[in-house]
This record gives structure tokens, sequence and C-alpha cells, in this order.
């Protein structure tokens, strides 16, 4: 069975990829682009741990066709760095505790990061709606809920 | 053998093909088609997309609306004269779900989900569908009753009516998890008052049978009669019957049936 | 917020310390926030396949036929594994500790014991294949009747679940079907108490659902060893099972892991290592083992269901006089890890109360459920829900305030626990009355002044005398020596006495290391 091919902005950066029919976005990234920061929980849109943001909307990419990102840009965890420097969010994280396993930071991180680019004061109730699907099973949802906000008041060391 | 992916940019082509494979599913939003694939689900051998703007379509100037099925939830909430269908569009998933999930999509979405389709079944929704002969119009009772055969077909967009009045709509999703959680029981209502009595009323019932379905015999309870407490009270006590809910992770169907009532009585008493 | 209550039991401590009691930073949170902590799934790897699983539809069946022709021949399919390519394939965890009899299989042989469990092995070029093949796998099925109840599987006449277990209960030291614990004379102590409450608590399977599912991916190593990357939470204790498993030194691994997403107990269980390295040694190519999101929740061990039975003795003052136990552990098929939270559970009786009569009986019981295993507190939280419940109860049926009945029946240094240990440290009447002032609970006086350190001792920390229950005939077999166990190795511990004369001649037992290093928790025998 031919592959189809497929190019598009991964953070910032031309990629072009073949892929199998059917294949996700999750698969695409991590198998054939090597990009490991979006993680596989559920493959079912329960757990957000695959989020991405495509041309800066929330994703979840393990129930994108791989082949609708074509000629989109894909932003991932791996791509909000600025160089060296963390970003304020993954700062605000880091500095409030809101990582345990990290399984589910990238794609909250993402989903932060998706919120605090349309609202960049947001209350804390649309921190928790924002967040809402994303899973944390080492139940530290006051932490992250904290540092969102703590990113959003520039209360993080930048 | 992988997945043959199908891309069209026209609705009539993708119609075509999907009503010629019996292995072709329509993926719209993906979070029902990629998540069955996801999970290995072999009936599944391509899948048609369409690339077609008419499936984007939002119609809300009128007192009839028309929404595209392929537009998504988070476009709902989006729009200011989609208002009355901002409660059901924001029940379902987290954010990123929203981005993806579209309204055609919701149609076909088992319990229990569905949410959406339960808000356009009070709202005695009409579901435009392509099918292999061309397109025309079913009701979203006969649609969602007629569900299984509905596979092959390809939907269009969905119409309804506006409510005359906001406090005409009710809606409630009732989870374990809050703000996002598979549906306990989904509940909408559309009670519109003339002259101090309801008349056509609709109730509709998410998680309470095999697909979504209209609470009549609670219907019948409020039908002529002014919106008070003995008709509320009425329409909770036959809210269960004609339901046939099932037991699944989140609840019971016994729990269901017990619960049923007493969120209809909440639900129109405008009790939290 | 974090509050640290110093100026209790402050003159026990020495608060010039430096690093306990400070903030420090956790060593992977770099990684993590910037998503370069590497999990088992972050290896892409050349030519790598993937394995899946044939799954029983049954709870409970004979296995007629197995017939994999027809998968053997699907597209992209490499290898079909198969029960009788397992070099070992029959295992019990705490094996590696001796303790417990081999009872599970990787993959099932005669029969299979709970819905989910591992018929064949499918190793195939992508998943999607891999689920083709497995399709093709036709497997008959011969019914058998299932017990999903504790109690009916004791009953006499219940489906015998796990043949290694024939009474469907697992067997400590050789001879106990449950864990006993005995202190001073319950039946007196309820007789004599001006109140007494049964209760019987029932708690369902818990899952841990970690958000990265379990899964691992061995690789052929360049020196004739095999990487194995895994979300195990216990490495060692893995590489040992899967060496014992595919009947390897256990050098023959390298085992990659500790960056772990969620396991919370439910990551022990060493479930798809042995499959993965096994798919890795026959087809020589990197092989990737992982469950979907369904097969975590439907098969991936829970916390175990436990079944618990509480009758109390109350004086009206609210003392506690008599407390006595029956527990359940729901094991499911297989042991796992329930036998050892039995042992757990008996241990924390009668919870943190000093009460002179005290009577438990813990059994872990097999039914055809999916095997539990260990989660957070396992063997003590199910227990401890069963016991604050009843303490509320009991407080309410003395009419006493539920908080100061616990206070006043709370241990206290000094007193003697009913595993005849001397309660020492005690923090229990603290923990209350913080928690009181937290909730702006009001306590009495005297309850505000109690004191772990004060009241403790004297008459409470006698033994009452305690009658002994008709024992079943003294243990002569030693625990199980798997011949796993079979390099001897010098030990400090006498040689285990040997097998009893009923019991079918076996190799002569073999010491094995680690044996002396755990304690009679773990069941090595001290008499």
């Amino acid at each position: 069975m031919a592959k189809t091919a497929l190019q598009f902005r991964h953070n910032g950066r031309d990629v072009a990829i073949f892929v199998d029919g059917g294949t996700n976005l999750l698969v695409a990234l991590r198998e054939l682009i090597g990009d490991m920061t979006p993680k596989f929980g559920c493959g079912q849109g329960g757990c957000g741990a695959c989020s991405v943001l495509i041309d800066g909307e929330l994703h979840l990419s393990c129930l994108t066709l791989a082949e609708s990102v074509a000629g989109r840009s894909v932003q991932t965890l791996d791509g909000i760095k600025d160089g060296p420097n963390l970003h304020p969010l993954q700062r605000a994280f880091a500095d409030n505790f809101a990582a345990q396993c990290g399984y589910c930071t990238p794609g909250m991180l993402m989903a932060a990061k998706a919120l605090l680019d349309r609202n960049p004061q947001p209350s804390r109730e649309e921190v928790v709606e924002a967040i809402s699907g994303n899973i944390c099973r080492c139940t530290g949802y006051e932490p992250i809920i904290n540092a969102v906000l703590a990113a959003a008041s520039g209360r993080a060391r930048a | 053998m992988p997945v043959t992916v199908k891309t069209f940019s026209n609705v009539g082509e993708a119609a075509a093909a999907l009503s010629s494979d019996r292995g072709a599913r329509y993926f719209g939003g993906g979070t029902l088609v990629m998540r069955a694939l996801n999970e290995g689900d072999l009936s599944i051998s391509s899948i048609v997309r369409a690339q077609d703007q008419a499936l984007l379509r939002i119609d809300a100037s009128g007192p009839r609306v028309t929404i595209g099925a392929g537009v998504t939830f988070a476009r709902i909430l989006a729009e200011r004269d989609f208002a009355f269908l901002h409660a059901p569009a924001r029940s379902i998933g987290g954010p990123a779900v929203r981005n993806m999930g579209t309204v055609g999509g919701n149609l076909f979405a088992p319990n229990p989900y569905g949410d959406f389709a339960v808000a356009l079944l009070a709202l005695d929704a009409v579901v435009s569908v392509q099918g292999g002969f061309g397109a025309r119009d079913i009701p979203i009772e006969e649609f969602l009753q007629s569900r299984e055969r509905q596979a092959g077909a390809l939907v269009l967009s969905v119409s309804c009516q506006k409510p005359l009045a906001a406090e005409a709509f009710h809606y409630r999703k009732v989870a374990r998890i809050k703000p996002k959680g598979g549906s306990v029981i989904t509940l909408a209502a559309h009670l519109p008052v003339s002259s101090g009595r309801v008349l056509g009323a609709r109730i509709a019932l998410g998680s309470m049978a095999q697909t979504q379905v209209r609470a009549k015999a609670a219907e019948r309870a409020l039908e002529g009669r002014p919106l008070d407490a003995s008709s509320i009270t009425a329409a909770a006590s036959a809210a269960v019957e004609g339901t046939s809910p099932a037991d699944n992770a989140l609840a019971s169907g016994w729990y269901r049936r017990e619960i049923v009532g007493v969120h209809l009585r909440r639900l129109l008493s405008g009790q939290k | 917020m974090l509050e640290l209550r110093k100026d209790i039991f402050a003159d026990e401590r020495d608060d010039n310390l430096k690093e306990i009691g400070k903030g420090t930073q956790r060593q992977d949170m770099l990684g993590h926030v910037t998503g370069t902590s590497t999990y088992f799934d972050d290896h892409k790897l050349q030519g790598m396949l993937h394995l899946k699983v044939v799954r029983s539809t049954h709870s409970h069946a004979r296995l007629r036929r197995i017939d994999t022709t027809e998968a053997e021949r699907s597209a992209g399919v490499r290898r079909i594994i198969r029960a009788a390519d397992i070099p070992r394939n029959l295992n019990t965890l705490l094996s590696l500790i001796n303790f417990g009899k081999d009872d599970e299989p990787s993959l099932a042989v005669d029969k299979v014991r709970y819905k989910g469990e591992p018929i064949v092995a499918v190793v195939a070029d992508s998943p999607r294949e891999a689920y083709e093949a497995m399709e093709k796998v036709r497997v008959d099925y011969e019914p058998l009747p299932a017990v999903f109840d504790v109690e009916e599987a004791l009953k006499s006449g219940a489906p015998v679940v796990n043949e290694t277990y024939p009474k469907n209960t697992f067997t400590y030291y050789d001879v106990y079907d449950h864990q006993k614990l005995r202190f001073g004379d319950v039946e007196r102590g309820l007789a004599g108490a001006d109140h007494v409450l049964e209760q019987r608590y029932q708690m369902s399977p818990i899952e841990h659902a970690p958000t990265e599912t379990n899964g691992s991916i061995a690789a052929p190593d360049t020196n004739g060893r095999y990487v194995v990357y895994t979300s195990t939470q216990a490495l060692f204790f893995s590489v040992d099972t899967c060496a014992k498993i595919l009947d390897v030194p256990s050098n023959t691994f390298h085992f990659i892991g500790g960056t772990v997403g969620g396991g919370f107990g439910g990551k022990v269980d060493t479930i798809t290592e042995p499959l993965c390295i096994l798919g890795a040694m026959l087809t020589g190519r990197p092989v990737r083992y992982v469950l979907g999101r369904e097969e975590e929740m439907q098969y991936g061990p829970p916390r175990g269901a436990e079944r618990i039975y509480i009758k109390d003795g109350v004086m009206r003052d609210g003392r506690i006089v008599a407390r006595k136990v029956r527990a359940y552990f729901d094991s499911g098929a297989y042991t796992r890890l329930s036998s050892y939270a039995a042992v757990k559970c008996a241990a924390h009786l009668p919870g943190p109360y000093t009460i002179p009569n005290v009577y438990g009986d813990v059994y872990c019981v097999f039914t055809n459920r999916t095997p539990a295993t260990a989660m957070r507190g396992f063997g003590v939280t199910a227990m401890d829900f069963a016991i604050e419940c009843q303490m509320d109860k009991l407080a309410h049926l003395v009419g006493m305030d539920p908080m100061e009945f616990r206070i006043l029946n709370a241990y206290r240094d000094g007193d003697m626990k009913a595993h005849r240990r001397e309660a020492k440290n005690t923090a229990l009447i603290e923990c209350v009355q913080v928690a009181a002032e937290k909730a702006k609970w009001p306590l009495r006086e005297e309850f505000r002044r109690a004191s772990s350190r004060q009241g403790g001792g004297g008459e409470r920390a006698a033994v009452s005398p305690t009658p002994r229950d008709a024992r079943p005939q003294p243990a002569m077999a030693s625990q199980q020596r798997t011949s796993y166990d079979r390099a001897p190795v010098a030990t400090r511990e006498p040689q285990p006495p040997p097998p009893p004369p009923s019991s079918p001649p076996r190799a002569p037992a073999a010491p094995s290391h680690g044996a002396t290093r755990f304690s009679s928790v773990f069941g090595t025998r001290r008499r």
C-alpha cells in the first residue's frame, strides 16, 4: 500500500514525511519525526497527554488524522522554549511543583499555553476549564492551577 | 492492510464513496473514528473525508438555524447567535475535544456521549443527509432511531427553530467529573409557553436508552398545562416511562432510572 | 498549603537539619517540564515490531484447541508466540522471595481463569497487522462454571479457579488458609459489652489508571544481551522475574526504567516484559508491547476488592472492649500480591486503637476475576475505610462525638498492641486534635488536653489471656523452592526441614538468595 506524502510545519520548521493510511498525528510526530514530547495515554480523547497546538488551537494528536495537518502548523512542547530559556509556563510548573511523574506535563503545558495565548489573565475557573481535558493521575491539579496562574501573573521567573 | 484514506472536495463524491463501501466510515472531527482505529477496529477499512465548505456553513440569522455537520463545538461557542446551544456545547469534552468534535459526528456518538444530539432532539431538529440518491431531510428522532442504518449516509447539516424565549430551553448534563466527564444522564427540554400554557413540549434524554430518546410521557404531562409545581411533579414522575437505560462504568441502569425524574424536576424548576 | 506543626513533640526532634523540612527541587523536574524525561515508550528503534495478545473472552474455560494457522499466514506477521514457546510458563511474583507457589502462566495452557487472560501473542510489523492476525486466531473454549464472589468461592463445591490452590485460598506457611490474629478473648469481650455492632463492608476493585499504560520495548543488543525499556515500578524485581520465566541468567538483560508515567502499585506485576523479550528473542528484532487503554482498564491488575465483616463490643462510656474481624481479599484468578496484602491487613488490626480483645481472620481468595495487585497502602486502605466507618457508627451508638470517641480509644505510648508489641511514638491523638482544630470542630477540654504520651501503659500494656484455636497439623514443609533457585548460595539461615512424607517427591530444596533478608511479614518462618 502506497504511503502518502505529508508536509507541515513542526515547531516552526518545515517537515516532510510519508505516512500509512490512517496514521494518527501522535504516531507521526513520535515515530516518524522523533518528537517524543506528546505522550500516548489513551488513544480515545480521554486524557489529554497527546495535546498539541494545530494552527494555535488545542488538539488531541492521537485523534487527529496525520494527513489533516498538511500545510498547517503543529506546535508541541518541544517547540515552546526560547532557545535555552524555559517558557514562563515551564518555569512556573517547575517552581510550583506542578509535575510529579511528568507524563501528563507535556499535554498540560500545551493546554495551558492554548489558554494564555488567547487569555493572558485568566481567572482560576478559566484555568480549571482549560485543563479539564487533561488528566493528572498523580492528582496534582492544585499545583498545576497555581502554576498557570503564576505564569499568567508573571510571578514565575522567566 | 493500512486504512485507505479517501479525500474529496465535495460532499456528493464523498457520499457516493461512503455508500459504495461497507468498510468506509466518514471521518469528521476524528473523536469517534480515530478512536476506533486506535483500539484496533478492523471493521473500518477506509475513511472518507470531504473538504467541502458546505459542511462548515452556519446560518444563524433567521428564526431557523442551520449548522453544517463539520462545525465544531468550539465554533458553536464562539457564535453569539447560538447562545441557546452554548450549554450543551460546553458540556462536551475538554477544550481540545470541543476544537475537534463536530455537530454531525455527535449524532453518531454512542452512550455516554452524544450530548449535543440530546439538545437537538429536544429542539425537533431536522438532519439533512446526502445519500447515494441525493439529499433528503430526516427528523432527528427518526434519524437517531435508525442510526445503525445511517452509517453509509453523509450528514450535511442539522437545522432547528431557535427557541422563541431563552428560558423555554433547558439543558443539563449529569456527570461524575466536573467540568468534564461522560454522561450519567443528559436532559434537554424545550417548553414553549403560550398564554401561560406549555404548547409543543419536547423533552429529550441521553444515556437513558440505546440512543437519545424523547420522554413522551413527561411531555404529555406538561402539554397544555402551565409550568408549575404540579405539572412538573407529574412530568418528573413520568420521566422514566419508555426508557431502558443500561449499566456502564459511570452508573447502573437502576441508578439512571432512579435519578432521571429528580433531575428533570430540578431542571424544570430552575434548581441547581 | 503545607504546614509543619513543629510545636508537637518538639522535644523529640532535632530541627537543625539540612534537608528535612526544607523545600528541594525534584531532580527530574527540568526533564518533566521540557518533555525530555525518557519514558519506556520514548525510543524509536530501527525495525521495531509490535506485539499484541489474544485474550480470553471467557472468565473460566477449558482451552480445547488453539489454531493459529491462518494467523501465521496473515500479512506482516513475524511470529506467533504460544504457551509452549515460553521456557518456564508458570510463575508467581513473590517466588523471588520464596513466598507462594508458581500459579500463573504467561500464556494460558489448558485453561483460562479470567476474562482477558493472555492466550497467544502476535508479533507483527504494525499494530494494525497484529490486530488483523489476532482476529484470525481460533480458540475453541469449553466454558466452565465461574465464581466471582469471595465467600461463594470458599463454599464446598465451588468451581476450583486455580488448581495450584484447590481450596480457592492462598496457603500460608504450607498449611494455613488464612492469616490469623488472636489477642485476648474476643467472645468474652463481646459478651460483656454494653453494645455489639456487626457490619459488612464491600469494596470494588480499583484501577490505578496510570496515564502511561503498562508496556515495554525489548531489543537485541550487540553482545547477546537484550536491552529492555520498561514501565516497571520494580526494576530489579522485573529483571529477575523475566530471567526466571525465560530461563536465562538475569545478566542477559539490561533493564532501563525508573521514569514511570504513574504507577501507584499497578506496575510491579511485570506483565509485559517477559513476552516482549521473548518476542525479541524469537524474531531478533526490537519488539514493543504496550497495553491500550481498554486493556489497561480491563485487564491491568487492579486493587483487589475486599469484603470485611467487623463486630465490635463497646461500653456505654465509649471504650471499645472487643473487635472481631473477618476479611476476604479477592485475589482474582492468580496470586500476584494479594497474599501479601492479607498479611499486611492482619498486621494492621485493630487499627490505631487500644482494644483488649482482638480477633482477626483474613483470607486471600481466588475467584475468576482479573488478578489483583498492589495499590497505595493495599491491605490497609480498605480495612481502614471499614474500621473508620465502624468508628463513626460506634460513636453514634454510644452518643459520643466521633472525634472524641477516637481520642478515647486511640493507642498511647506504652500500650500493648494486638501484635504484642509495645506502642511507641504514637500520634493519633495529636492528629485528631489538629484535624478538629482545622475543621473548627469543638472538642471538650479533657480531649483537647489528651496526649499520646500520657495515660498509656499500665493495665493497657497487659496481654489478656488468649484462648488458643485448634491448630492444623504443624507445618513440616518448607516454603516452596522453585527450580529457579538451582544455584545454591551460602546462607546464614538453617536449612529448611525436609518436605513432609505425604507430599510428592521432589528435588532437594536449595536455599535461595533473598530469603534470609526478609522478615516474618513475608513468611520466612520464625518459630
